[in-house]
């Protein structure tokens, strides 16, 4: 396959960044968008021209890091996948292709592709925790928690904090993060203990660090790679309204 | 009470005041509706005058009117709140971007829609409520409608004005339950049901005053 790609490049965080254009041939329709990322910074290591910064890690979908702005989407054109679960053979030969940071006001850009995504760490911080016993293991199953609840607690667990959701959304909103969270520990008995504060601080949190709010569009769901239903959002508010008033 | 002006300036709590004054306004739209049927009596407007009347003269119904005004002012002032808060988290756009592919056009543009059913409002408001009971007139309410309604232009503004609220309605409805937290697999799609229904039947059932007044009544 033949390709034109139009990356965004960014110095750093203070440098006004630009779009540059790359021309890539014998590309592989098998090859993983990431991959297909390599093969150009290689090209563009042996010309002598600074290789373009994505972050990445286990490139199998589960650590969310490598997040980044495909031809209009987050994650590219498939749903419920990574970028780097996409594969080149979503494209077509001939095809121009523009890669661009996450775009939102807490998520600044740090070098080309890759952004400051440690808003969500301290949103986290600030109340997605658990307190547990220390000591000898407990004995399995020693908690019961019926099958449904334990499948929408794990549903929600499956979040891998990669921002998509803010990335996709109009508004820059990162509710579907944070209800994800909200709900993983609201749905089971060991996140009880701190289950107002949590919400509360975590809520605080997220509008401190200048996301935007949810005006229930749907788009986050659809671009989220572990496809976290927007239901979590109206349990992320139920929850709120009750540790408010309470 | 620092705890109500911690809510009332969250994201949430904004969002959950803009919800429930919705859904407060939507009664309104049906007791409003339900009223100006009166207009169909082919008794030379006697009856909805008579309606017209009790409505700007009874205690309870004027101070129900604060309250009304009260509904409209807080879902205004608070979307107007969320929307800024809103553009600020994009300060820079994307130079490709494809909504349309995990979104609906009435869900993203609930903000304009809102908008023109409010420029709507104002000169709705200004057309009946600011003449006949701010600056007081010998014309009745139903000449007045009748009057306003024979002008095509204004009719064909009020019926573009109800496409809009219809537009406005079909997300916000279903949208308000689902901030308020009422997201169930039970009842949601009955809610997503009502909703899509309210949304043609209430703003229909006001397009069908302009279009009889301008079409069919003699
Ligand atoms: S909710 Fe989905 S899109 Fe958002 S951070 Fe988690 S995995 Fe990514
Ligand atoms: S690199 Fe880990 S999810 Fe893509």
């Amino acid at each position: 396959m033949k390709l034109t790609l139009k990356i965004w490049r960014q110095k750093d965080s203070k440098s006004k960044g630009d779009f540059s254009t790359y021309e890539l041939e014998s590309v592989s329709p098998d090859m993983s968008f990431l991959e297909m990322l390599d093969i150009l910074n290689e090209k563009l290591i042996s010309q002598n021209i600074d290789p373009v910064a994505f972050d990445h890690d286990c490139r199998e979908g589960i650590c969310g890091s490598c997040g980044v702005y495909i031809n209009g989407r987050a994650h590219g054109p498939k749903r419920g996948i990574t970028a780097c679960q996409l594969h080149m053979r979503s494209f077509k030969d001939g095809d121009t292709i523009w890669v661009e940071p996450w775009r939102a006001k807490p998520f600044p850009v740090l070098k080309d592709l890759v952004v400051d995504r440690s808003p969500l760490d301290r949103i986290m911080q600030s109340g997605g925790f658990i307190s547990a016993r220390t000591g000898s293991a407990p004995d399995a199953n020693a908690v019961l928690i019926d099958h449904d609840t334990a499948e929408l607690a794990m549903d929600a667990a499956a979040c891998i904090g990669c921002g998509a959701c803010v990335a996709a959304c109009k508004n820059a909103s990162a509710m579907l993060f944070v209800s994800a969270k909200v709900s993983h520990f609201a749905l089971l008995p060991q996140g009880h203990p701190e289950r107002e504060a949590r919400v509360l601080n975590m809520v605080a949190q997220m509008d401190k660090e200048g996301f935007g709010a949810c005006t229930n569009t749907g788009a986050c769901e659809a671009e989220c790679p572990k496809s976290i239903s927007i239901t979590n959002i109206a349990r992320l508010n139920r929850e709120y309204l009750k540790a408010s008033f309470k | 009470m620092r705890w109500i002006t911690v809510f009332l300036n969250s994201s949430i709590g904004k969002k959950i005041i803009v919800s429930f004054t919705g859904i407060f306004l939507c009664s309104f739209l049906v007791v409003h509706l339900s009223g100006n049927f009166l207009l169909f009596r082919n008794d030379a407007g006697e009856a909805f005058e008579v309606y017209s009347h009790f409505m700007s003269t009874n205690g309870i119904i004027r101070f129900l009117e604060i309250g009304l005004a009260l509904g409209f002012i807080l879902h205004i002032f608070n979307t107007l709140r969320l929307t800024l808060e809103n553009k600020k988290a994009r300060p820079v756009p994307y130079a490709v971007y494809k909504p349309s592919e995990n979104s609906t056009l009435t869900s993203r543009s609930m903000f304009y829609s809102g908008l023109l059913v409010l420029a709507f409002l104002i000169i709705h408001l200004n057309t009946f409520f600011v003449t006949h009971r701010v600056i007081g007139t010998d014309v009745t309410m139903y000449e007045s409608v009748v009057e306003s309604f024979k002008s095509p232009v204004y009719s064909w503004f009020y019926i573009f004005a109800m496409l809009l609220l219809g537009l406005h309605l079909n997300h916000g409805f279903q949208s308000a339950f689902q901030t308020l937290g009422m997201n169930h697999k039970k009842y949601t799609p009955l809610i997503k049901f009502l909703g899509l229904l309210f949304s043609i039947v209430v703003p229909a059932g006001f397009a069908t005053f302009p279009v009889y007044f301008l079409f069919f009544h003699q």
